[in-house]
C-alpha cells in the first residue's frame, strides 16, 4: 500500500458536518479529480470513514449498499470515481438498519484492519472521517498512523459557543498527541433566505466564532462555509455538490478550503523532506 | 436535602494522552487515586473482562439503589448522528418539564462533549460530596432542576476527555450510583452521539430501574435518519421502549420575510416514525433565538414564551406526561 499522504479529518462536536466536508472534498475530487485545484494533473484520493456507529460516507457518496471484495491483495475499497476509493463499515453491514453496537476494543480492531488489510492501491491523499468525540476511535487513529507522516487534521465546528466550547478540547487532543492542526472550518456559518435574501445567523457567533478562536489560539481558519440547504439535498440523494451546483457560494468556499489544505500537505511534504 | 459532612470533590487531573493499546487499567488506577470511594473500587470488586471494577458488590448495589430510588420517570435522548441537537432537546425539555411543575434532574454522560452546564449557565459550579454520595449541582434555589456532568469536573473547560470506553464506562457507573440525586420526578439522560460504550453502559446500568425508554433526536434529513434507524435497533436489542421520534432543526422561518426554508429537508422524522411504528412526538423549528439563549444559559421558555418553538417543546412534554397519566400545572 503507497499512501503519500494522510490528512485527518475531525470535529469533537457531531452534526458539524463532518461528513459532508469529507465529501465534498470528494467533489472538489471530482470535479478537479483532486483535493488540489489543479490544472491538468489526477490525484488518488481515499476516504475512510472511522465513524462506526452512524457512517454516513457511503450514503452522501452515493455507494450505499455497495459490497467489499476481497482479492489476494487485501480488501478492495469501493471506487466512487477510478480515483476515489470508500472504505466503511457501512458497506459490511448486511442491513441499512443494523446497529453497530461495539465496545472500544472491536471498533479499534476494525479501524487496524481498515487501515492495514484495505488495498488502497497507489494514493495521493488518505481522508479519514472520525466521529464525534476524543476516543477510542481518535486516539487508536492516531495511534495506527503514527509511522506515517500525517499532514494533519481538519478541525470543523460550528459558529456558536457551546460548538466551539468542544472544538478547543479537540484541538487539545490534537496537541497532546503531537497531530499538526491544519486549521479549523466553520460550517453552518451563516444562512441566506432564498427568498429575500436576508442573511440569519440561525447558530449565532456569540463569542466571535471560529475566526476569533483561530486567531486566540494561533491556528490557521481555513473558512466559513454557509448553510445552503441544497447541500444536506445533495448528501441525502449522493449527489455531487459542487458539480450539481457549481454557482453556490458554498462552493467557491469550499474550493478554497481544499485548496489551502493542498498549500498546508504541500510545504509540511517539504518539510518532511527536508528533514529526511 | 444537602446532608451534613460535605466536601468539594476534587477536579480531575488533565488526563495523559492514552496512546498504548494496554493502556487502561493504568487509568482505571487513576479513576481511583482521585475517586477514593472504597465502597466503589474496594472490598468484593475485581476486574471483569472488559478491564472494568466488577460492580456487583452488594454494598455497591444497594448505594444505587438508594440513589435512583426516589426518581420516578428516567428518559434516555439518544441519537444516531452526533450534532442534530440531543442536547439541546434534553435542556429544553427539562426547562419545560420544571415549567410545568415538576422536579427534573439531568445526567450528561456526553463525557467527550458535556455541554448541559454551559446550556443551563452553571459552568464554574463544584461537585460536593455528602454522605449519600456527589450532590448534583442545583440550577436554581427551589432545587427543581439540578445536573451532574463530567463538565463540572474538569479543571479548566478547555481540558480534553482523551479516555478509552473502559474509563468512560467507570465514571458512568458512578454517575449513576454515587450522585445522590434526591427525589425526582423526571431524570434525563444525555447522551452522546452512537451506539457504543456510554450506550451499552448506561442502559446496562440504568436497567434495574426500569427506565421509561428512549427519546430518539434527529435532524429530517435522510442522512441522520439513517443512523436513527440503527440507534432504533440498538433500542430494540437492547430491551429498551421508544417513547417517541423527535425532529429537529424542522424549517427556519426567515425573520424578515416569514418565509420558511427546510433547511436540512423535512418530513424525514414523521416518515421515519411511520414505518418504525413509534410515535412521533412533534417537530422542533431552528429558531436562532434558542440557540442565542443556550449560548447565554438563559432561560429560552421564560425568555420567549410565545415562540413556536415554546409551543412545539411544550407539546412534547404533553405527551410525554400524557403517556405516564400525568397533566401539567399550568404556567405562564
Amino acid at each position: 500500500m503507497l499512501v503519500s499522504r494522510g490528512t485527518f479529518v475531525g470535529s469533537t462536536g457531531g452534526g458539524r458536518n463532518t461528513s459532508l466536508l469529507s465529501w465534498n472534498r470528494k467533489c472538489s475530487s471530482r470535479t478537479t479529480r483532486s483535493w488540489r485545484t489543479f490544472q491538468a494533473t489526477r490525484h488518488h484520493v481515499a476516504l475512510l470513514d472511522a465513524d462506526m456507529c452512524g457512517p454516513s460516507i457511503p450514503k452522501i457518496m452515493g455507494v450505499e449498499g455497495e459490497q467489499v471484495h476481497q482479492s489476494g491483495s487485501g480488501w478492495s475499497p469501493v471506487y466512487v470515481e477510478e480515483n476515489l476509493g470508500i472504505m466503511s463499515i457501512g458497506f459490511l453491514l448486511s442491513s441499512l438498519d443494523d446497529a453497530v453496537i461495539w465496545r472500544g476494543p472491536k471498533k479499534n480492531g476494525l479501524i487496524k484492519q481498515f487501515l492495514r488489510d484495505v488495498d488502497w492501491g497507489e494514493v495521493d491523499y488518505l481522508i479519514v472521517d472520525t466521529p464525534p468525540g476524543t476516543s477510542d476511535e481518535h486516539l487508536s487513529i492516531v495511534q495506527y498512523l503514527s509511522a506515517t507522516q500525517v499532514d494533519g487534521a481538519v478541525i470543523i465546528t460550528t459558529p456558536q459557543e457551546v460548538s466551539l466550547q468542544d472544538v478547543r478540547k479537540e484541538i487539545n487532543f490534537c496537541r497532546k498527541v503531537n497531530l499538526p492542526i491544519i486549521g479549523v472550518v466553520e460550517n453552518m456559518s451563516g444562512f441566506v433566505c432564498p427568498k429575500c435574501q436576508h442573511e440569519s445567523q440561525i447558530f449565532p457567533p456569540t463569542t466571535g466564532g471560529a475566526m476569533k478562536m483561530c486567531k486566540d489560539l494561533s491556528i490557521p481558519f481555513l473558512g466559513k462555509v454557509p448553510l445552503d440547504p441544497r447541500i444536506g439535498k445533495s448528501c441525502d440523494e449522493g449527489k455531487s455538490f459542487l458539480t450539481e451546483i457549481p454557482g453556490s457560494s458554498a462552493t467557491v468556499v469550499y474550493k478554497d478550503i481544499i485548496h489551502r489544505i493542498q498549500e498546508h500537505c504541500a510545504t509540511h511534504q517539504s518539510d518532511v523532506e527536508a528533514t529526511a | 436535602m444537602v446532608k451534613t459532612h460535605v466536601h468539594q470533590i476534587p477536579l480531575l487531573p488533565r488526563p495523559p494522552a492514552d496512546l498504548s493499546g494496554s493502556g487502561e487499567p493504568k487509568v482505571l488506577s487513576v479513576v481511583r487515586m482521585r475517586f477514593p470511594w472504597s465502597r466503589l473500587w474496594g472490598k468484593g470488586g475485581g476486574e471483569s473482562r472488559d478491564g472494568m471494577t466488577v460492580t456487583g458488590n452488594s454494598d455497591k448495589m444497594a448505594a444505587a439503589e438508594d440513589n435512583l430510588a426516589a426518581v420516578d420517570h428516567i428518559l434516555l435522548v439518544l441519537s444516531g448522528k452526533g450534532g442534530v441537537g440531543k442536547s439541546t432537546i434534553t435542556t429544553e425539555l427539562a426547562l419545560a418539564l420544571r415549567n410545568a411543575g415538576k422536579r427534573v434532574g439531568i445526567l450528561d454522560i456526553d463525557l467527550c462533549g458535556p455541554s448541559i452546564p454551559r446550556m443551563l449557565n452553571v459552568l464554574n459550579s463544584a461537585v460536593h460530596q455528602c454522605d449519600a454520595g456527589w450532590v448534583p449541582v442545583y440550577v436554581d434555589k427551589d432545587k427543581t432542576m439540578c445536573i451532574m456532568s463530567i463538565g463540572f469536573l474538569l479543571e479548566t473547560p478547555d481540558d480534553a476527555v482523551i479516555w478509552r470506553g473502559p474509563k468512560k464506562t467507570a465514571l458512568i457507573k458512578q454517575f449513576i450510583s454515587d450522585v445522590a440525586w434526591g427525589e425526582l420526578d423526571y431524570l434525563i439522560v444525555d447522551t452522546p452521539p452512537g451506539t457504543s460504550d456510554e450506550h451499552i453502559s448506561v442502559v446496562e446500568c440504568l436497567r434495574q430501574h426500569k427506565p421509561d425508554g428512549a427519546l430518539l433526536v434527529t435532524t429530517p434529513q435522510a442522512v441522520s435518519i439513517g443512523d436513527v434507524r440503527r440507534e432504533l435497533t440498538f433500542c430494540k436489542k437492547t430491551g429498551l421502549p421508544v417513547v417517541g421520534i423527535i425532529e429537529n432543526m424542522s424549517g427556519f422561518v426567515c425573520p424578515n420575510c416569514s418565509e420558511c426554508t427546510n433547511i436540512f429537508s423535512s418530513g424525514g422524522g414523521e416518515a421515519l416514525a411511520e414505518q418504525s411504528h413509534v410515535p412521533f412526538l412533534g417537530c422542533v423549528p431552528l429558531d436562532p433565538q434558542l440557540s442565542h439563549s443556550l449560548e447565554e444559559g438563559r432561560n429560552f421558555i421564560q425568555a420567549f414564551p410565545k415562540s413556536a418553538t415554546f409551543d412545539a417543546i411544550n407539546n412534547i412534554v404533553e405527551k410525554i406526561l400524557s403517556n405516564n397519566n400525568e397533566s401539567s400545572a399550568l404556567h405562564t
